[in-house]
C-alpha cells in the first residue's frame, strides 16, 4: 500500500498545493487533503491551539486535527522565506513547533524547512530531503521535482486568468458573467479570502450580483513588485508585500469601483498592510474602502448587512455622483 | 533640530547620555502614561502591538514640546518592529505632523546610506567622536542593567521594605538634571554604594521568579505593571531575561562589527525550536530551559496582545513545564489590561510556588497551609 501524506487544507494550501502534489505524487505517494473547512473544524482548532494565535493558525489546528488518525505523515512545511530577502510571518517559522506542542499522539511531521532568503538553491534541497524520505532514487526526486514546478507555474497562470483556487484545485467551472456591473478589488491572504468558509463565501456573493472581482493573485507579479519599489522601505514580507503592491497598482491603473480588505483578527502582518493600504487609498481620493475582520465569532448575516450597504453605496454613487451635493 | 525618540524603561537615560556628548538638541517625551497610551490607541491601528500604540504616543506628546525629528532604530524582519519606523511616518504623516524620520539601520547593508543617517543627526562630528561617544553610552547602559540586578537582590531581603525603590526614585528624579555621559556614570556609582548599604536580612531564601517574553513590554515599568517592583516587594527575587545592554550589544554593536554573538539561548532552546522565529521568541523559549535548570520556583512570560513571536513561544511553553517541573504563566498586555486584575493573578501564582515550595521541603507531603 503506498504511503499517505496528509496536506491540511489551510494557510499555503492555496498557493502551493499543485506544487506539493505533483512532487508527492511524482514519488508514488498517496497526498491526502483535509475536508473543506466547517464549523467543527474550525472549534477544533479553536480549542487545540492557544487563545492569541491568528483565525487562520487556529483553523489550521483543526485541519491537522482532521487528517490525525488518516494518515502516515502530515506535511507541515516550514515556510521561513519564499523570495530573496524576505520572510513570511513568524508564526509560518513555528508552525511545526506549535502544532507538536498543541496535538497530542499525531503522525511523523514532515516539517523540511523551505528558507529561500540568502539562496534560492536552497529549494531543490528542501525537496530533495523530502523525497529522501520516500525513494532513494536521486532521478526520481528530480523528475517529481521538475513535474512540482511545472504544475505550480501552470496553477499560477490559471489563477491571472481570474478563476478563483478553488475553483481550480477542485476541478469546478467558473461561473460566466455578463458585462459586470460593478469591479471590485478583494484583498487579503489567500487563506482568508478563498477558504469559503471563513470570508463566508463573499467572492461568491460579489459575483452572483454580476461583480468583477480582482484579487491579488490575479495581477501580474512584476506589476506589484514594481509598485512595492515605489515604498520608502523594502517590505519584508512577501505576501504583505504583495497586498499593499496590489493596493497601489489599483488605485492607479485599474478602474475599480471599491476595495474589499479581508483581515482576520490578530494577524500581525494584516495591522501594519491594512493601515498603510487604507492610508494610500484615502489619499488617492475617491475609491470607497471597506476592512472586514474576521474571526472565529463571525457571523453571516452581519457581513451580509455590512456588504449590501458597501454595495448600495457605491451604486448610489455611481448613479447620482456630481448631481447632489453632499451637504444638502 | 530637535530630536526625540520612544521610551524603553531605562534607555532613555543611555539616549540622554549619547545625545548629551554628541551635543545633539533632544526632546525627553514625558514618561509613558495613560495619556499616551490613549493618544497611541486612538491614531495607531487597531491590531497594531502595544509598544507601536506608546511611540505613537510618546512621539505626539514630544512633538507638543517641541520635537521635529524622530529617532529610532530598525531591522528586517520577520518581527513587525522591522516596519515600526514605516508605519509611524505614515501615521503622523496622516495626522499632519511634519517631522522628520531617522531610522538608524542599514538598508540592504547599505553602509553608505547609515553613515548618512548617523551624520544627519551628529551634523558633522567626526567618526571618532562618534564612536566614543556611543561607548560611552554603551557603558552607561551596562551599568543600569548592573543596578537593576543588584535591585532585584536587595528589595526582596531589605530591613526596612520600600528603602530600594526610594533611592532609586530620587535617582530617577537626579539624572534628569546631569549632563553628559560621565556625570550620568557618577551619579550611578554614587546610586549603586548607596544601595549596596542597604542593610539586608540575608538569612532569607526568597522564591526566585524569571520573567521572559517580548522585550518592550518586560522592560517599560508602564506595560509590565512595575512587575519587578510589585514581586521585589512581595518578597521575590525576580531575574529578567533581556535587558537593553544586552541588546544594545548583542543586537547593535555586534551585527554591525560582524563579531560572533554571544547566544546560550539558542542551545537550551533548541530540542523545542530550532530556528529563529524573529523577535524574541527563541530567546524565551530558551531562557526558560535556562531558568527551569537554574532552580528558579516560576517564570513568568509577557507579550502585547498580537505579538507573532511570543504567541509561537506561548504554544510551546506548556511542553517546556511539563518537563522541567517548573510552573510558567503567561499574562498578555494590551491597552485596556487593569493592575488589580493581574495583581490577584500574580498573587495566586505566588501562593501555588510557595506551596510547592513548602511541599518539596516536607516531602512532597501536604499540609494545611498556614501552618
Amino acid at each position: 500500500m503506498p504511503v499517505k501524506v496528509g496536506i491540511p487544507r489551510a494557510l499555503m494550501y492555496y498557493e502551493y498545493f499543485p506544487l506539493w502534489k505533483a512532487f508527492f505524487n511524482e514519488l508514488g505517494v498517496d497526498v491526502l487533503l483535509s475536508a473543506p473547512t466547517t464549523k467543527t473544524i474550525l472549534n477544533q482548532g479553536v480549542s487545540a491551539c492557544v487563545d492569541e494565535a491568528c483565525l487562520p493558525v487556529k483553523l489550521f489546528h483543526g485541519h491537522v486535527l482532521d487528517l490525525k488518525d488518516k494518515v502516515d505523515y502530515i506535511f507541515i512545511p516550514r515556510l521561513k522565506s519564499v523570495s530573496k530577502g524576505e520572510y513570511i510571518c513568524p508564526k509560518f517559522c513555528g508552525i511545526p513547533e506549535m502544532i507538536k506542542y498543541s496535538i497530542k499522539d499525531i503522525p511523523p511531521i514532515i516539517d523540511v524547512e523551505i528558507n529561500l532568503r540568502n539562496n534560492y538553491n536552497n529549494l531543490y534541497k528542501s525537496f530533495l530531503a523530502v523525497g529522501k524520505l520516500f525513494t532513494n532514487s536521486r532521478y526520481q526526486i528530480n523528475t517529481a521535482y521538475n513535474q512540482a514546478l511545472k504544475a505550480h507555474y501552470q496553477y499560477k497562470s490559471l489563477l491571472k486568468s481570474g478563476r478563483l483556487p478553488g475553483e481550480i484545485l477542485e476541478g469546478k467551472r467558473s461561473p460566466g458573467l455578463k458585462a459586470p456591473d460593478l469591479t471590485i478589488a478583494v484583498i487579503g491572504h489567500v487563506y482568508n479570502i478563498y477558504d469559503s468558509y471563513i470570508s463566508m463565501d463573499l467572492l461568491n456573493k460579489l459575483r452572483k450580483q454580476n461583480i468583477k472581482i480582482i484579487t491579488p493573485e490575479q495581477i501580474d507579479n512584476r506589476l506589484i513588485e514594481n509598485k512595492a519599489e515605489t515604498l520608502p522601505k523594502r517590505m519584508f514580507w512577501t505576501f504583505g508585500k504583495r497586498l499593499l503592491g496590489s493596493v497601489l497598482y489599483l488605485i492607479e491603473h485599474e478602474k475599480i469601483d471599491g476595495i474589499i480588505y479581508i483581515m482576520s483578527f490578530g494577524c500581525g502582518i494584516d495591522a501594519f498592510v491594512a493601515e498603510l493600504s487604507e492610508i494610500k487609498v484615502r489619499k488617492s481620493g475617491s475609491i470607497p474602502f471597506f476592512l472586514l475582520t474576521l474571526d472565529e465569532h463571525s457571523g453571516d448575516a452581519g457581513v451580509n448587512t455590512r456588504l449590501e450597504a458597501f454595495i448600495d453605496m457605491i451604486i448610489w454613487r455611481k448613479q447620482n455622483e456630481g448631481n447632489i451635493p453632499s451637504h444638502g | 533640530m530637535k530630536v526625540t525618540f520612544p521610551h524603553m524603561g531605562n534607555t532613555c537615560i543611555v539616549v540622554k547620555a549619547l545625545f548629551d556628548t554628541l551635543d545633539i538638541d533632544f526632546v525627553t517625551p514625558p514618561p509613558c502614561s495613560k495619556r499616551t497610551l490613549e493618544i497611541g490607541t486612538k491614531y495607531a491601528p487597531e491590531f497594531a502591538c502595544l509598544p507601536l500604540k506608546l511611540n505613537i504616543g510618546n512621539y505626539i506628546e514630544s512633538i507638543e514640546k517641541g520635537a521635529d525629528t524622530i529617532v529610532i532604530t530598525g531591522g528586517c524582519g520577520p518581527c513587525r518592529f522591522g516596519y515600526y519606523g514605516e508605519v509611524q511616518r505614515e501615521i503622523l504623516k496622516y495626522l499632519g505632523y511634519n517631522v522628520d524620520f531617522i531610522v538608524l539601520e542599514m538598508p540592504k547593508g547599505n553602509i553608505k546610506e547609515f553613515m548618512a543617517r548617523i551624520n544627519k543627526l551628529a551634523g558633522g562630528k567626526s567618526v571618532i567622536s562618534i564612536v566614543k561617544a556611543v561607548k560611552k553610552a554603551t557603558q552607561v547602559s551596562i551599568e543600569l542593567d548592573k543596578l537593576d540586578k543588584l535591585c532585584w537582590k536587595t528589595r526582596p531581603r531589605e530591613k526596612e521594605r520600600g528603602k530600594t525603590d526610594w533611592i532609586l526614585k530620587k535617582f530617577h528624579h537626579q539624572v534628569v538634571k546631569v549632563k553628559g555621559a560621565d556625570k550620568i556614570l557618577d551619579l550611578i556609582y554614587h546610586v549603586r554604594e548607596e544601595i549596596e548599604k542597604i542593610e539586608l536580612d540575608n538569612t532569607l531564601s526568597p522564591l526566585k521568579i524569571g520573567i521572559v517574553g517580548e522585550i518592550y513590554t518586560i522592560i517599560e515599568p508602564f506595560t509590565n505593571l512595575k512587575i519587578e517592583q510589585m514581586l521585589g516587594n512581595m518578597g521575590i527575587e525576580v531575574d529578567r531575561s533581556l535587558s537593553v545592554s544586552n541588546w544594545i550589544v548583542e543586537h547593535m554593536i555586534k551585527q554591525a562589527l560582524h563579531l560572533k554573538k554571544n547566544r546560550p539561548y539558542e542551545k537550551a532552546a533548541l530540542p523545542y525550536l530550532c530556528t529563529m522565529i524573529g523577535g524574541h521568541g527563541q530567546e524565551t523559549v530558551g531562557n526558560c530551559v535556562m531558568y527551569a535548570k537554574e532552580g528558579y520556583d516560576g517564570i513568568i512570560q509577557m507579550f502585547p496582545l498580537t505579538c507573532m513571536p511570543e504567541i509561537v513561544a506561548e504554544s510551546i511553553l506548556p511542553s517546556v513545564s511539563d518537563d522541567f517541573d517548573i510552573p510558567i504563566l503567561t499574562l498578555i498586555i494590551d491597552e485596556l489590561t487593569g493592575e488589580a486584575g493581574y495583581r490577584t493573578r500574580m498573587e495566586a501564582f505566588i501562593d501555588m510556588l510557595y506551596r510547592r515550595k513548602e511541599r518539596k521541603l516536607l516531602d512532597n507531603e501536604y499540609v494545611l497551609s498556614g501552618n
